[in-house]
């Protein structure tokens, strides 16, 4: 009897904590309210059955308890009632699948219009670039990384001059215009999550990962690594700026391109990064600077 | 349905010393008892871990000789030793060794010295994973999924041996699971005493069966992952390992891809799940049958449903990748996978539940933590669409909700059958009964404690609390109330931990105080406690094999005199 009453108060208790408890989604700061809405009817069919379920768990501990005289009726399968089951259960799976899946093949599909910015990850920050104004990032690749090419653009791709770089600062988005984030990592996995967008992906040496957003939301949102990645995981912390494309604008004006990066460096420096880049065997045929 | 050992009991090895009866014993019942206190005397060790981590997570700042390294480090070596050391190896070396032979009617295991060859090379495993505490730079620090790079590389803890350690000490017990496994298909495949037909096994032997298929399936792909990332490590190959940058310098490895790595480990990983899962959905299907009386609801869909979960369990793999970077169409194949493995294991809520309906249900101890595992099963299963729906991860995956949905589904959930089966079986076992209100006790405080601790958890996964943080700092969306409930947490955590101490207590004070239990105190009609002693003698059976004549289930059958008869009794039809 106890454990029937426990059952029914922690479905009750689980239903009002649900109601009550102060820990809900973050308001939404971008396109993705499909996945919410997905979640959202996974929610209330899986929360219908589990009360349902367990309501009946503790229904039949009370009904069916034991009691002198009382004798267990015998019925080792019951064909049809497991049919039916078996049915309207595909039918409550079906209606969770259809929203999850229309949400993912959004997910999946980039828009054309979208731009494209890369962030990069690294034990333990982020950086980021912007394609500039040609719209196409230059080659990059861990193998040109120097201390004056810290996302270690080659510098002998002229698509990469005109890129913007932003190491260790904020990532900035005009609100309103869908982006397609290229994810790097110059060391071991990491994930690129901003729980107000929703979306999330892992960063994975070698290879080049995407996903892509429209944030609608102007303000400042927390960037959090989301696969583990070493001692300073939970440190590992950025921050993105939505703002106007008036703002963006602006900001993006300020800052350095790596055609001005490779301009104001030493010579020196110049070597290594030359060097790195096999430039003496590599056939180019146009000017460093 | 034939047999390959007959009654001759001469075959048997008999121990002759105390040394071969309790040390290198043979038979099945000692090594079984052997697996399962290996298991839970590591098990403990991962209890005190995740008590140490929930003091970081619950009172930051407040221990400070929990330093980030350490708090990896205790996750890592928590999940692996729950999932792997404790889990598997108690619901497969332990339970499946015990019960396959006397559910079955077999005197032992058909190849027993493999058997304990099994056993000794798993204390073997658990002895190379618990030097890892002990080597330079501590255990492995890269979460129980060891991704590489990072499980190799500078900046996590262990990297330098304690990783070594782990991937020994796997590779060992895959090689313990694989003699053990062979051992007990073979069995139930060969061994079934007269008239024990597949259909008429209780679904303990199916569970446990259908777990050790998949395993001696799953557990190569750890295996060979294992390798390959010794390798990596050890001797420079590049399997997992790309052109990186570790310490400010360009790694000497090229090429190698750290998503080959998760998919070996996923393809294994999966699986695993229901390897913990299956034995405990086979054993708590009899515990809820012998104590409501009645008989396993739609016997048959049960036997289906884990042969079915089983198999579908292989295609799902992916679905713990579905934001690692994988090509993301692969999403659309493995959420309809997914959530069609939803509906066999929905079947067995249900027959569980249907069981109970119109049954005679006596509320023993064993009982209600298999009427506990109903609940937190149907909390966990449901959490698991939520995750399984592709889209609706994205959010959710690495955050607590994620935590929680393991924790209910595969962490509380089969250790609340291992108590119950543990309770259940203790007659039997070692001829004694265990004190009543003391496993009533440790029933309440823990089956209340836990959905305490994990309730709140899927709430702040779904406020986008991320997993494996050492400390959650200054975040703007996260409010001061989540360290609150995180310090709540943390209190529930520590008393269901010092409730454990109820358990143990009850076990050890029974084993020589407790009254001499009945041979069948429930009134089970299975073969396991129809033994001529209890606890039964080596070979089990005395003179004479057991023979059946009817399924495990013959409960409150009508016009029966009892409300059960034994396996072993004739049909009527046969008897006139």
């Amino acid at each position: 009897m106890p454990v029937a009453v426990a059952i029914a108060m922690l479905v009750v208790g689980s239903v009002a904590f649900h109601l009550f408890s102060p820990w809900w989604r973050t308001p939404i700061a971008s396109n993705w309210g499909s996945i919410d809405s997905a979640l959202d009817v996974t929610l209330w069919i899986c929360g219908a059955a589990f009360v349902g379920l367990n309501l009946f768990l503790a229904w039949a501990l009370v009904k069916y308890r034991h009691r002198p005289g009382h004798r267990a009726h015998y019925e080792p399968e019951n064909p049809s009632l497991e049919r039916r089951l078996t049915f309207w259960t595909a039918i409550g799976i079906a209606g969770m699948l259809a929203p999850g899946l229309a949400a993912w093949g959004k997910y999946v599909s980039v828009p054309k219009e979208a731009t494209v910015i890369e962030a990069v990850g690294q034990q333990w920050q982020w950086s980021f670039r912007y394609p500039g104004p040609d719209g196409v990032l230059g080659a990059a690749g861990v193998k040109y990384i120097t201390p004056d090419n810290g996302l270690g653009l080659d510098p002998l791709d002229p698509f990469g001059r005109d890129d913007i770089l932003v190491e260790s600062g904020d990532l900035h988005l005009p609100v309103g215009k869908p982006v397609k984030i290229v994810l790097r990592s110059k060391d071991v996995l990491h994930d690129f999550y901003v729980p107000e967008f929703r979306a999330k992906m892992d960063l994975v040496p070698g290879i080049v990962t995407y996903f892509w957003l429209t944030p609608t939301k102007t303000g400042t949102f927390d960037i959090l690594c989301a696969e583990l990645c070493g001692t300073g995981h939970h440190a590992m912390r950025g921050k993105v700026v939505v703002e106007t494309p008036q703002a963006f604008a602006q900001w993006q004006a300020q800052q350095s391109s790596f055609g001005q990066i490779l301009a104001e460096a030493p010579p020196a420096a110049m070597s290594i990064l030359l060097i790195k880049a096999n430039a003496c065997i590599v056939p180019a045929s146009w000017s460093i600077r | 349905m034939a047999t390959t050992l007959a009654d001759d009991l001469r075959p048997l090895h008999h121990p002759h010393s105390w040394v071969t009866k309790y040390v290198w014993s043979q038979d099945h019942k000692v090594i079984a008892i052997q697996y399962s206190c290996t298991a839970i005397g590591i098990g403990l060790v991962a209890l005190v871990l995740s008590a140490l981590m929930r003091l970081q997570l619950g009172f930051p700042g407040a221990f400070p000789a929990i330093q980030p390294d350490n708090y990896l480090q205790f996750v890592s070596m928590h999940g692996m030793i729950m999932v792997v050391y404790l889990l598997t190896a108690l619901l497969l070396g332990g339970f499946g060794n015990y019960l396959i032979p006397l559910m079955i009617g077999a005197r032992d295991m058909v190849f027993p010295f493999v058997n304990m060859l099994s056993f000794w090379f798993y204390l073997l495993s658990v002895i190379v994973l618990v030097a890892g505490f002990f080597v330079p730079g501590g255990p492995t620090g890269a979460g129980w999924t060891l991704y590489p790079p990072q499980a190799i590389s500078e900046g996590t803890p262990g990297h330098q041996w304690g990783i070594v350690t782990m991937l020994v000490s796997l590779a060992i017990f895959v090689a313990a699971f694989t003699m053990g496994g062979l051992n007990y298909v073979t069995t139930v495949l060969q061994a079934r005493t007269r008239g024990m037909t597949l259909m008429r096994m209780p679904l303990s032997v199916w569970g446990i069966f259908t777990a050790s298929v998949m395993g001696l399936l799953a557990f190569p792909a750890l295996f060979v992952a294992a390798i390959m990332m010794l390798f990596d490590h050890l001797a420079g190959t590049s399997f997992f390992m790309p052109t990186m940058q570790s310490m400010g310098a360009i790694t000497p490895t090229q090429g190698g891809s750290p998503l080959l790595f998760q998919h070996l480990f996923w393809f294994f990983g999966h699986p695993e799940v229901y390897i913990v899962a299956l034995p405990a959905f086979g054993i708590v299907s009899d515990l809820i049958s012998v104590h409501a009386r009645r008989n396993i609801f739609g016997y048959r869909m049960m036997v289906w449903a884990i042969v079915i979960i089983g198999a579908l369990s292989f295609l799902v793999w992916a679905h713990h990748m579905y934001v690692s970077g994988m090509n993301p169409y692969f999403g659309f194949f493995f959420a309809t996978s997914t959530l069609i493995i939803a509906i066999p294991t929905a079947i067995k809520v249900y027959n569980w539940l249907l069981t109970l309906w119109r049954g005679d249900i006596h509320l023993r101890v064993p009982m209600l933590f298999a009427i506990a595992f109903i609940f937190t099963f149907i909390h966990g299963g449901l959490s698991g669409l939520f995750l399984g729906n592709v889209s609706v991860d994205v959010p959710l995956s690495d955050t607590f909700f994620v935590v929680a949905h393991f924790h209910m589904v595969m962490g509380v959930s089969p250790v609340l059958v291992i108590f119950g089966a543990i309770y259940h079986w203790y007659p039997k076992i070692f001829g004694r009964m265990w004190n009543e209100t003391l496993g009533k006790l440790h029933f309440w405080i823990t089956f209340l404690g836990v959905y305490a601790i994990f309730l709140p958890m899927h709430y702040l996964g779904i406020l986008g609390v991320p997993r494996r943080y050492y400390a959650l700092g200054e975040t703007a969306f996260i409010p001061q109330s989540v360290h609150l409930a995180n310090a709540w947490i943390s209190i529930a955590a520590l008393v269901v931990f010092c409730a454990q101490g109820l358990f143990f207590f009850n076990m050890i004070w029974s084993l020589f105080r407790g009254p001499r239990a009945d041979p069948n105190p429930w009134g089970a009609a299975s073969l396991e406690w129809l033994t001529p002693d209890t606890p039964p003698a080596h070979g089990n059976w005395g003179p004479h094999l057991p023979v059946v004549y009817r399924w495990a289930y013959d409960y409150s059958v009508p016009g029966a005199a009892r409300d059960f008869i034994p396996q072993t009794e004739p049909q009527v039809e046969q008897r006139a």
